[in-house]
């Protein structure tokens, strides 16, 4: 049994076309499709010029992020039938520029997330003989949530720090900060303050909250930055007390 | 030369969608705090040698002053349930391999301030 | 671009931190203090000038104009460069400024006691 939709599409296409609009599609969909089934079915059906990023149609990509009326969604984990279909506006990710129709240009997020040295910097180096580094649930399960981002920007798109200002290093980067700051074999916290206390990073943040709202894989990036300010300002307070004592 | 298309947030961004908007008004809760810490430091000097108490004691009484107040009263208390909302953002408690259930955080510091408020209004009047 | 850590901003994130916890502990009984009790005859003028000039309670309220201060000076700030008034938001010193001369005028009540 299907039913009709009719998607209004955000389309660019600058070698023909100045100025960007919206192209709507009508079509049948099935129950059980999600927005990125019906984008390919309008690209292999009915207009083959249509462009979009998606890849593993099961949300751990991160590819398909687009703005579903209005919201940043993944759309592989968006269905038609939650919405009203009479019309369904499509567009691509917010606060960042536009190359054609639904794709972005993801360079500014890629460039920021090796600032934050997103790797084990542990206290002392180890040698392969002395064997693995050991870590408990426990410990692993202080950092886990926030080592579950897919890089699929959507918070990128709900951060009006961001869009105001992108030169701020943004949730995602942050939240990744956080991960291995609170990782039990890594000591780089001293480290990644360059970064992560320059205005840009986590002062800049004013705590709206929207980026964990759209976060589709639980991250929580908002309150990592809070708990990356806590931090970081005890940090700098027991720097007052001991000026060499503590991180490195 | 690019041909990519930035599209500015417009100054209206946070009129768009109701989670921006309850955010700009908790920001903007910080002018009642503002507004609140006047009255203290005009009662601080009406109470010394700069005084009299008597025309800020007054003032107290006015309709005007109990509008201000009804409206400071609103922002406090919107500035204290979002406040207490986030504490669990930043205690973050661990029991063992198991977070602290936030709610139960937020929960505790909203008793604390069930009780701080208690103690005050119990000390004072 | 290298990134240098932005020295006094951890200063007054705690100061904001500290600021918004006492106000929002705090303030909603102030206020129905001054704002219901003392309308309905429920504090008396010289019950109330006690309080003011008694010793301890004029440092708390020292204290308190400071960490609301502070409070909202962070606060307002930022919320100013969120409404699109960037260069009005990022001179912090204006309103940290601003809050450490109330700061001072609550001082200096206090002190003439």
């Amino acid at each position: 049994m299907t039913e009709q939709a009719v998607l209004e599409v955000y389309r660019y296409l600058p070698d023909d076309e100045a100025e960007p609009r919206f192209q709507e599609y009508e079509f049948a969909y099935k129950d059980n499709w999600v927005v990125l089934d019906a984008l390919n079915h309008i690209k292999t059906e009915i207009d083959p010029t249509l462009s979009f990023r998606w890849s593993c149609r099961m949300g751990v990509c991160g590819s398909c992020g687009m703005m579903v009326n209005g919201e940043a969604k993944l759309t592989c984990e968006a269905y038609v039938r939650d919405y009203d279909t009479a019309t369904i506006k499509i567009e691509p990710l917010t606060h960042f520029p536009v190359i054609r129709d639904l794709v972005i240009n993801m360079e500014d997020f890629m460039a920021k997330l090796p600032t934050v040295s997103p790797w084990l910097i542990p206290a002392e180096d180890k040698a392969l003989s002395d064997g693995e580094y050991l870590q408990t649930p426990a410990q692993m399960a202080h950092y886990k949530r926030f080592s579950m981002c897919i890089n699929c920007m959507l918070c990128y798109s709900a951060c009006p720090v961001y869009g105001l200002d992108s030169s701020f290093t943004g949730p995602a980067a942050l939240a990744l900060a956080n991960r291995y700051n609170l990782d039990s074999r890594d000591d780089g916290q001293g480290q990644r303050a360059d970064v992560v206390t320059a205005h840009e990073g986590i002062w800049e943040c004013t705590y709206v909250g929207e980026c964990t709202q759209v976060c589709p894989k639980g991250v929580d990036p908002a309150g990592a930055i809070q708990m990356l300010k806590l931090s970081y300002a005890l940090d700098w307070a027991k720097s007052l007390v001991m000026p060499r004592g503590g991180k490195n | 030369m690019t041909t990519e298309l930035t599209r500015p947030l417009p100054r209206s961004w946070w009129l768009q969608k109701s989670p921006y908007f309850q955010f700009m008004i908790r920001e903007l809760t910080s002018l009642a705090v503002l507004a609140y810490s006047s009255l203290i430091v005009w009662a601080l000097w009406s109470a010394n040698d700069k005084g009299p108490f008597s025309t800020f004691f007054d003032f107290l009484e006015t309709p005007l002053s109990v509008w201000l107040h009804m409206l400071v009263l609103v922002a406090a208390l919107y500035h204290t349930g979002s406040w207490i909302a986030l504490t669990p953002k930043v205690m973050v408690l661990w029991q063992d391999d198991e977070q602290v259930d936030p709610d139960l955080i937020a929960g505790a510091n909203g008793i604390l301030f069930l009780a701080i408020t208690g103690v005050l209004l119990w000390l004072v009047l | 671009m290298k990134s240098k850590p932005d020295r006094p901003a951890p200063l007054f994130w705690l100061l904001f931190a500290g600021g918004g916890t006492a106000s929002a502990m705090i303030l909603p009984a102030l206020v129905f203090i001054t704002g219901i009790a003392v309308p309905a005859g429920w504090l008396s003028q010289n019950d109330l000038l006690a309080l003011v000039r008694n010793p301890i309670g004029r440092v708390v309220l020292v204290g308190l104009v400071f960490l609301f201060l502070f409070h909202w000076a962070h606060r307002f700030r930022y919320a100013l460069v969120d409404l699109g008034l960037r260069g009005l938001g990022s001179q912090g010193w204006l309103f940290y400024g601003a809050a450490a001369v109330g700061t001072l005028l609550a001082g200096l009540a206090a002190v003439r006691m």
